[in-house]
Formats: C-alpha cells, sequence, structure tokens
C-alpha cells in the first residue's frame, strides 16, 4: 500500500504533471473568471467563495481520468489484483497520492488567489481548511467514477458527468464555510459537515472503487 | 414451479408472465389517464387565485413523484442484480431510467411553466426544484455509464454500483440542498400544495397517481422485454458467427490441407 502510494507519488512529480499544472490550471481559470465578470473588486469578493471552490473541483476532476487508466493500460493493474495487498487499499493509496499532489497544493496557494479575487483576509483560514478538510472527499469520490470508467476509451467527458453530481454536497458545504467566514459567521457547522463527508468517503469510497475495478478487470 | 419472486430471475419466466402484465397494465393506464386527464381538466374549478394555471398540478406532481419513485426502483433492482447475479434485475433498473429521467424533464418542464405565471420566473434556485434537477443529472449519468461499456454483464454490475453510490450522493445532495438555500434566503416560494389541497383537487389527482403508476409499470415491462430479446438477438448474432468461422476454417482446411497445417 505504501509502495503503491509512493510510487504514484514519484510519477506524478517526475512527469512533471500533478501539482504544477494543477496550480497552473487554477490560476488561468481566476483569470478567466476575472476577464469575464470584470474588474469590480465587491463583485469580485461575492463571487470568490463559490468561484474558488467550482475550479478546485474541475482541477481535480480534470487529473482524474489518469488516475487508474495509465496502470490498466500496461497491465500493471493486473498485477495490483493479484498482489497481497487488497484492492481497497490500493484504491486508497492511489486517491491518497492523487490528492496531495493536486489537491494539496492548491489548498496551501488558495489564499493568494483569493486575495486575487479580493476575498476579505478574514476568510483566507477558513479556505484554507475548507480546502485541506474537503478535497480528499474529491479525490476518492473521483477514484469511484475512474475505476467506474477505467474501461472506456475516451472517458472524460463520460467521468466529468458521473462524478460531478457526485461532488454536489461537498461543493455546497465548502462554498458555504468560505462564504460564512467571508460575512464574520460562525463557521463550525459546514466544516464539520466537510469533514464528516471526507470521513465517510474515506470509509466508502474504495470498497466502491475496488468492486468496480475487479468488474472492470473481470 | 415454486412461487418464489426469484423464479422470474429467469428470462423465460419473465417473459411469460410480462407478456400478460404489460397489455393489462398499458390498457388499465390509457383508461385511468383519460379518466384522470378528462376530471382534472375539464371538471374542476379553476383555483380563485391561481385561476386555469392549477390544471398543470395533475400532471406536474405525478410527474414529480414518479422522478423520485422511479429511482428507489432502480435502487432496488441494482441491489438484488448485484447480490443476486439476477439479470432480470439488472434489466429492469435499466429500462426504468429514461422512464424516470423522462418524467423528471416532465416535472421540471411543467414546473417551468406553471413557475412563469405564479412567480414570475421559469427557474428560481429553489431547494425542491434545484434537487429534482440535481435528481435529473444522476438519471442522465446512470444512462451515459450504460452506452459506454459494451460487455453487457460489465455495464450491468457497473451501473448498479453507480447507482448504489449515487442514491446515497443524491440523498445527501437533497438535504444539502436544503441547507445551502435556507442560509441564502428564507423559504419565500413554498411548494408544499400537497398538504393544503382542496378535495375538489384531490380525488383526480389520486385517479392521476394511479394512471402514471400504470403507465410506468406498462413501460417497464416493455423495456424490459425489448431488452431480453436484444440480448437474445445478441446471443444468436454471435453464435453464428462462431459457426460461420468454424465453416471457414473447415473449408479452408479441406481446400488446402497444408496451409491449415
Amino acid at each position: 500500500m505504501k509502495a503503491v502510494f509512493l510510487r504514484d507519488l514519484r510519477l506524478a512529480f517526475r512527469l512533471g504533471g500533478g501539482a504544477g499544472q494543477s496550480l497552473a490550471f487554477f490560476l488561468i481559470a481566476i483569470t478567466l473568471l476575472a476577464l469575464g465578470v470584470g474588474p469590480a473588486p465587491d463583485l469580485l469578493s461575492r463571487l470568490a467563495p463559490g468561484a474558488l471552490w467550482v475550479f478546485a473541483l474541475l482541477a481535480c476532476l480534470l487529473s482524474l481520468d489518469r488516475l487508474f487508466q495509465a496502470d490498466y493500460e500496461d497491465g500493471s493493474l493486473d498485477h495490483l489484483l493479484l498482489a497481497p495487498t487488497p484492492l481497497e487499499g490500493v484504491a486508497l493509496a492511489k486517491s491518497a497520492a492523487h490528492w496531495l499532489t493536486t489537491a494539496a497544493p492548491l489548498a496551501l496557494f488558495a489564499p493568494v488567489l483569493g486575495a486575487m479575487l479580493n476575498l476579505p483576509d478574514a476568510a483566507m483560514g477558513t479556505l484554507v481548511t475548507a480546502l485541506l478538510l474537503g478535497t480528499p472527499a474529491l479525490s476518492l469520490i473521483g477514484a469511484i467514477g475512474a475505476a467506474l470508467t477505467v474501461g472506456v476509451r475516451r472517458g472524460g467527458l463520460l467521468l466529468s458527468l458521473l462524478v460531478l453530481p457526485l461532488y454536489l454536497p461537498t461543493l455546497i458545504f465548502g462554498a458555504m464555510a468560505v462564504r460564512a467566514a467571508a460575512e464574520g459567521l460562525p463557521v463550525l457547522e459546514p466544516l464539520a459537515l466537510l469533514g464528516a463527508l471526507t470521513l465517510g468517503c474515506a470509509a466508502l469510497g474504495p470498497f466502491a472503487a475496488a468492486a468496480a475495478l475487479r468488474i472492470n478487470l473481470s | 414451479m415454486n412461487n418464489s419472486i426469484w423464479t422470474f430471475a429467469n428470462p423465460h419466466n419473465f417473459m411469460r408472465l410480462s407478456g400478460v402484465v404489460a397489455p393489462w397494465a398499458a390498457a388499465l393506464a390509457a383508461i385511468t389517464l383519460a379518466i384522470g386527464l378528462g376530471w382534472s381538466l375539464f371538471a374542476t374549478p379553476p383555483d380563485y387565485q391561481q385561476k386555469e394555471t392549477i390544471k398543470i398540478f395533475f400532471i406536474h406532481v405525478p410527474a414529480a413523484m414518479m422522478a423520485v419513485n422511479i429511482y428507489a426502483v432502480m435502487v432496488i433492482a441494482s441491489l438484488i442484480g448485484l447480490i443476486r447475479s439476477h439479470p432480470v434485475s439488472h434489466l429492469v433498473a435499466k429500462a426504468a431510467a429514461p422512464i424516470g429521467a423522462a418524467f423528471t424533464l416532465v416535472a421540471i418542464i411543467t414546473g417551468a411553466l406553471w413557475g412563469q405565471p405564479m412567480w414570475g420566473a421559469w427557474w428560481v434556485w429553489d431547494a425542491r426544484l434545484t434537487s429534482v434537477l440535481i435528481l435529473l443529472f444522476f438519471y442522465l449519468g446512470y444512462l451515459a455509464l450504460w452506452n459506454a461499456i459494451e460487455d453487457p454483464v460489465k455495464a450491468a454490475d457497473l451501473a448498479s454500483i453507480l447507482c448504489l453510490v449515487g442514491s446515497l450522493f443524491a440523498f445527501m445532495s437533497r438535504y444539502a440542498v436544503e441547507f445551502w438555500n435556507t442560509l441564502h434566503q428564507g423559504a419565500s416560494l413554498s411548494l408544499d400544495k400537497e398538504s393544503h389541497v382542496a378535495d375538489v383537487y384531490y380525488a383526480p389527482l389520486l385517479v392521476m397517481i394511479l394512471g402514471v403508476y400504470l403507465l410506468f409499470i406498462a413501460l417497464l415491462m416493455v423495456g424490459v422485454r425489448t431488452e431480453i430479446r436484444a440480448r437474445r438477438l445478441r446471443a444468436l448474432r454471435i453464435a453464428q458467427i462462431g459457426q460461420a468461422d468454424a465453416a471457414l476454417t473447415r473449408t479452408a482446411a479441406a481446400g488446402n490441407p497444408a496451409s491449415a497445417q
């Protein structure tokens, strides 16, 4: 399990993909938003909580299709199926590696983008906390979608159709926490719900993903 | 033949039963819907506030009910299909999905048509409207997965996993959306009409609900029968190709014994 985790991390970094690319995507998306709606600071600061979460969701989604597919195509997934580590563990390790290489850097980098969108300083801490608490759920849910579509060629659009509806609760609670912080309201409730979502997904997601992988490999 | 529900896991038994049930359900649905529509559209008085637009209600409410109930049917069918490898159950889930998506769409469209004169807007981001829209996405994703995977056995199992995971998230989304909307604004538009519907409207509504249930049963039976026949056709075709292949190798071997070696 640890070996799979480290291998995925190494692959992400050596291919120069992962973190850098999703950060660049995040930055471009913010620029597009500002160019699209105009530079008015108060409008941007109102849009910021939702926009940052939506872009984090999309950044996570765009890197999902390779989660199992490369291993499926070159046959290493068949070896992982035969390995003593249960496939559930492999799915969990791969989701964790995916999170560390895409969403975690976004979360740490988010205050810079928040500042660009004129998000109040008071909300920065909550933004980082909410992203750190909520984005693991995105990787775990995404692993289910990636496992379901691993045998489908050019399944990118299908994957987004399957996974985006599953991301709705995370988006709602995440954006709600940041908005509440920006308005000076208590944030504990949405943050607790985000944490619960991540824990629930960590408990159930790998089982669903592993079941889907087994069907696809049979 | 014992009288357990599992006998219908055998497509042959299912075909025999559904061949009898489908036409009866279709005929009853036609009669009930004709009575229901006639009664609700022509024989009920216009509402003192909503005038004639109240009549959209008789299609909107049953459609919205079916949108949710058919998803529940799919969840149960997927669960049985996954646990007992029950082929007909998988096909029930598959055949129910487009019907459910259609009812969801009908509910959304009639809702928009009703909302325009009542609220002055085709669409508002009310919690209930939003969760019906989300339900439509779950139907579409489910159908897309079935269509994307060629091997029908794999597709059935994968789609049922998606349906089960989706049901959890659809349920969560429903409550998350309520939470989201109440933070924004109080419920300025209450859609809770069912609780205070006058008797004049209640009786024809019940007839309509009965009618759409019968319609669903009829459409579902026809859908599953079509799926079973499509499977048989596929199996026949594969067998034919296999036979043709065998014949081809035989003639090749007879014509040129050296190359067949």
